[in-house]
Parts: structure tokens; sequence; C-alpha cells
């Protein structure tokens, strides 16, 4: 038996793992970025001339649960058009009996390497933004994400901001809804809870058909994911992640993981993470356009929904406001009163 | 090679060697020694510090061990993987030898496979890895690994070889052999194309076809060398995934 020196093996471990296209109109071109459960390459579509990103399991085999959820992912795409997430072009199977599906190849940053360069406040806000935006959609569309962080979302060379990575993305469906086509086997029959549900109504709204399993990400997973308790987890687990999205946001560059480092310490900005984040869901933000909407309040400086104001911070928040306003009025007042001391000399 | 007998009805040497047919129990230890042996020498040699005799010595007395003791009866996929459990018995098989005991046990006939012990330490001469240099359990499991993803690419490549030639495909695992073997840094394509005297279309498709042979191969060799379906995933993903970023 032939001796394979540790070259051969590493060569011979790199070419089985890259994907067979022949027989495909795709050619291989590098590999751009590992997903939670398949590898992301930049390949060129012969047909189309262009640059398409081809995801691919990244465990050799065809069979099998993860085979379907990559299908199903690339279903959930299809099904989601929106500028924030990245469009799906293609799905199918290689040669080497791998699924693939191919979407648009984004030419940008992720997230967390993007805002080390973006240090005004605001401007990280307005980014938070549009990835509400793009989640709020998919929640419209009955989708969850379910793995929401800073790394699954690009920021592109003309600042467009796309979610991606759709792998534990979970399709839920209304109640009142007829049976779905295209019925995830894991779905949660969704009660899309409201402002006037009890906390009661809104936590015993969902029913469930699996348990037990958790998928997600450390630090940005609600605690009903991290518990497995698939019962419960619906749009406010994905505001759970949002508000640590949040949070990761508007700590200063060089001070991630030092919440105490954080702009200015803003109080109704922590109060608005600290109801996104909250442990019981039935206190969190009940949709993500709240969630944006008080955002959206706190860039315009208005009172937010999670916190309630004293009339210091009502004074501040008015000062904040009309800053330059104030302080020309009270220039010209102080101008006043010193045209009036000399005049009277 | 042991893995063409092998039913396909039991996919794991695990289940297999529970079986109440002893034809099959050896079939499947065949596997999986085949899979193991060289792996478990050079450990013995680099970790044990043994000089090549008393290697020999006790691979052959852990395999003949694995079957005295059952230990693969014992072994519970729910507490490790089935290369780590291998592992750590050959630990505990070592320690607990005394060397006359030892030659008075072994025999040797625990398996039908050829064990190659020369050939093993002409490979062993030609590796860097000093003993001493890997003395953390991390770095143990990681040069174990390393040996078995080494073993178990050459098992496959022996088989395709087998395969090609059943199939007159000769060519294209010459082919295949020079571009992806033989750690020649100048050869390419071109090279091939003109040393072959075919397109270089034709040296891509033996390639492809060379590779995808090789890979639903090594998986089947590991899949039967796993314990589970779960045991198998894993390790497929670290065995093709390791490059992963």
């Amino acid at each position: 038996m032939k001796f394979l020196s540790d070259k051969a093996v590493d060569r011979l471990r790199q070419n089985a793992n890259a994907p067979d296209l022949s027989g495909t109109r795709y050619q291989l071109l590098e590999r751009v970025a590992r997903g939670g459960m398949g590898v992301v390459y930049a390949a060129r579509d012969e047909m189309l001339d262009r640059r398409v990103a081809l995801k691919v399991l990244d465990v050799p085999v065809a069979d099998g649960d993860l085979a379907c959820r990559l299908n199903r992912e690339a279903r959930v795409l299809a099904r989601l058009e929106h500028p924030g997430i990245v469009p799906v072009h293609d799905v199918g199977t290689l040669a080497d009996g791998r699924v693939f599906y191919t979407m648009k190849f984004v030419e940008g940053q992720r997230l967390d390497k993007h805002i080390e360069a973006v240090i005004s406040l605001p401007d990280r806000l307005r980014l938070f933004l549009r990835i509400c935006d793009a989640v709020a959609f998919a929640h419209a569309r009955g989708v969850l994400h379910r793995d929401l962080k800073p790394a699954n979302v690009m920021v592109g060379a003309f600042g467009e901001v796309l979610v991606m990575d759709w792998g534990l993305a979970k399709i839920l469906r209304e109640q009142s809804a007829g049976k779905s086509e295209e019925e995830d086997p894991e779905a949660t029959i969704l009660h899309v809870p409201r402002a006037s549900d009890s906390p009661a109504d809104r936590t015993q709204a969902t029913h469930v058909t699996g348990q037990g399993t958790v998928l997600g990400t450390p630090g940005y997973m609600s605690p009903e994911q991290a518990s497995g308790d698939i019962a419960n987890v619906d749009e406010r687990s994905d505001i759970f992640s949002l508000g640590a999205v949040l949070r990761f946001l508007y700590t200063p560059p060089g001070c991630e993981g030092n919440q105490s480092r954080a702009w200015r310490h803003d109080k109704a900005l922590e109060a608005i993470c600290a109801k996104a984040v909250e442990t019981n869901s039935s206190n969190r933000y009940i949709s993500v356009s709240d969630l944006s909407a008080d955002v959206s309040r706190y860039l315009d400086g208005l009172p937010v929904s999670a916190r309630k104001e004293t009339i210091f911070d009502k004074a501040v928040r008015f000062y904040r406001r009309h800053t330059v306003a104030i302080l020309l009025i009270a220039a010209y007042l102080v101008m006043r009163i010193l045209l009036l001391i000399f005049s009277h000399r | 090679m042991a893995g063409d007998q092998f039913p396909v009805t039991r996919w794991s040497v695990i289940d297999a060697v529970k079986s109440e047919d002893p034809a099959e129990q050896v079939r499947a230890l065949d596997t999986l020694f085949a899979a193991y042996w060289k792996p478990v020498y050079k450990y013995v040699r680099l970790r044990w510090n043994q000089p090549a005799e008393d290697a020999q010595d006790l691979t052959q007395g852990f395999f003949a061990e694995v079957l005295e003791r059952d230990l693969l009866a014992k072994y519970d996929l729910a507490k490790s993987k089935l290369r780590t459990y291998l592992r750590l018995c050959v630990d505990s098989f070592v320690m607990n030898q005394e060397k006359a005991a030892r030659r008075q046990k072994r025999g040797g006939n625990a398996t039908h496979v050829a064990l190659d012990f020369q050939g093993a330490e002409g490979e062993l001469a030609g590796t860097t890895i000093d003993a001493a240099s890997i003395p953390s359990p991390e770095s143990l499991e990681e040069f174990f690994e390393k040996e078995w993803v080494r073993s178990l690419f050459a098992l496959a490549v022996e088989e395709l070889r087998k395969f090609c030639a059943e199939r007159e495909r000769e060519r294209t695992f010459r082919i295949f052999e020079e571009y992806d073997l033989s750690g020649d840094p100048e050869i390419s394509y071109e090279k091939l194309a003109a040393e072959y005297a075919i397109a270089i279309t034709d040296v891509t498709n033996a390639l492809s076809w060379a590779r995808r042979e090789f890979r639903r191969i090594a998986l089947e060799r590991l899949r039967e060398i796993c314990a589970s379906d779960e045991e198998f995933h894993r390790e497929a993903r670290a065995v093709f995934g390791s490059d992963a970023a």
C-alpha cells in the first residue's frame, strides 16, 4: 500500500472536499466562507458570465437531514424577495451527490468587521434599522431566521445591508392560513402575538411538532432557543437576537464586551436593548417593527416606549434635540442682558 | 480488501462484531484492523517511546486483546468517538503490560490483515515528529487522528487503484496519482495532457472522476468504521472539512 505524505493527504482532503461542478454551468473560483452547515465558494456562472456565491454542504454526503436543510434554506430564500435579503438564483444536486444553491455574490464585509470603521452611533443605528427591515419582512412572510448575529449580516460596497445564512430558518404559518404547500416538518404553528393579548395568551399560543433541538449561536440565541424549547420559539426569539446585535452595535470600537464603556451609557438605548433581550419572551417587543420604531424614535430624539422618562430626562432629551436653537436663544438672551446692563450705565 | 466483502446490511463494524455469525465478525474486525493498525503502531512507537520490535509486539497484542476482552462490545458511543476510545484502550493496554508476560501471551493471529511493520517503520522514519513535542493529550489525539486519516486515505487510494484496473481506467488512476499524490509542484494539467497525448479537458475529466470515486470509497470505508450515523457525519466533517476557515 502506497505511503501518503502529509502534502498528499492535504491535497486529497482539499480536492475531495471541493464541489464537483462538472455538468453544471458553474466554474469554481475560490472558497470564501463557511456557514453553519455548508461552505460558500465564489463561482462563475458561465452562461450569464457573472460571479455568484455557491453554497454546498461541507459534509460530503448526499443524504440525510443536512441536505434537506440546505434545500429548504434555498426555498426559504426564494420566497423572501427583499433588498435586505440575499437573492437565490439556482438550486440543484452536484455530480458528487451534494446539494447546492447559488445566490448573489455580495462584495462587502461582515457587519462585525464593517462597523470597526463606523464611528458615529447614529450611522450604526441606521444600519441596525435596515437589518430590522429585512427581518420584519421575513416575519411577515412567516419565516424566522433563528441565527441573527453580526457575522450573518453583510454590508455591501455601496452600503447595502444583507441578512445572510438562513440555514436555521424556521418556516411558520398563520393559524388562519390553509395547509402550506411547503410546510416545514419542524414548523411551529404561529399565532402572531397582539398587544391586546395577555402574556399567558402569548406564551400559550404556539403548538409544537419538534422539541429539544438547540440551534443558534450562544450570546445571540434567546433563552427559549438555548434550552431547546421549540414550543416558545417565535418572532420574539429573533427580537432577542436583534437586541443582542443592537447591544453589539452601540458598544464603541475597542470596547466590545465592556458594557460600562458603551456610548455615554445612554439609558434610553440601554432600555431598548434590555426590553429586546428580556429573558421572558412575553416581556420583549411584540414585533420587529415595534423595536425598530423605538430605535427610530431614539434617533429622532423622541421618547422611547421601553423607558418611562423623569422630568429631568425629558429636559435632557429636549436639550439634545434642540441644542442649536437653545444655544442661539441663550446667546441672544445673554446679549440682550449685557446690552441692557451697558445701556443703563 | 476487507471492505469489498462487507455485508451491505450491516454498515457499522460495531454492529457487525456483535453478530452471531463468526465469519461476519472476522470480516468486521479485519476492516477495523486494516484502518487502525498503522496508527496504533506509530502511536505506540512515539507516545510510549517503544523500540520497533516491542511496538510490533504491542500492536499485535493490542488487537488480540480487542478480541479476547471483547473491547468493541464495551464501546459506548455516547461517551466518545470510536477513534478516541481505541486510543485510550491502547494507552491502558500498554500501561498494563509487563514485557515478559507480553512475550508469553502474544501469538499474533488476531487478524487476517497483513501487518507490514517494516513499511510502517519506513513511513515513521520519514516523518519529522519528535515524541517529546507531543506531550499534551490534545496533540496525541491530533497525531493519532492524522495517522488514522492517512491510513484511511491510503486504503481508499489502494481500492481506487483496483477499481480503475477493473474498469480499464489505469491511465485515469495514473493521472490522479501524478497530480494529487506525487506532491510535485511542477505538475500541471498541460504537462499531463502532453505526457499522455490527450486534451486538457480529458485531464480535467479524469481527475474529476477519480476524485469523485476516491471520495465515495473513502466515505464508504469511513462509514464502516464508525459506530453510528452521527459519528460518521462528525468524522466525515473532520476528515474532509479540516481546511475550513
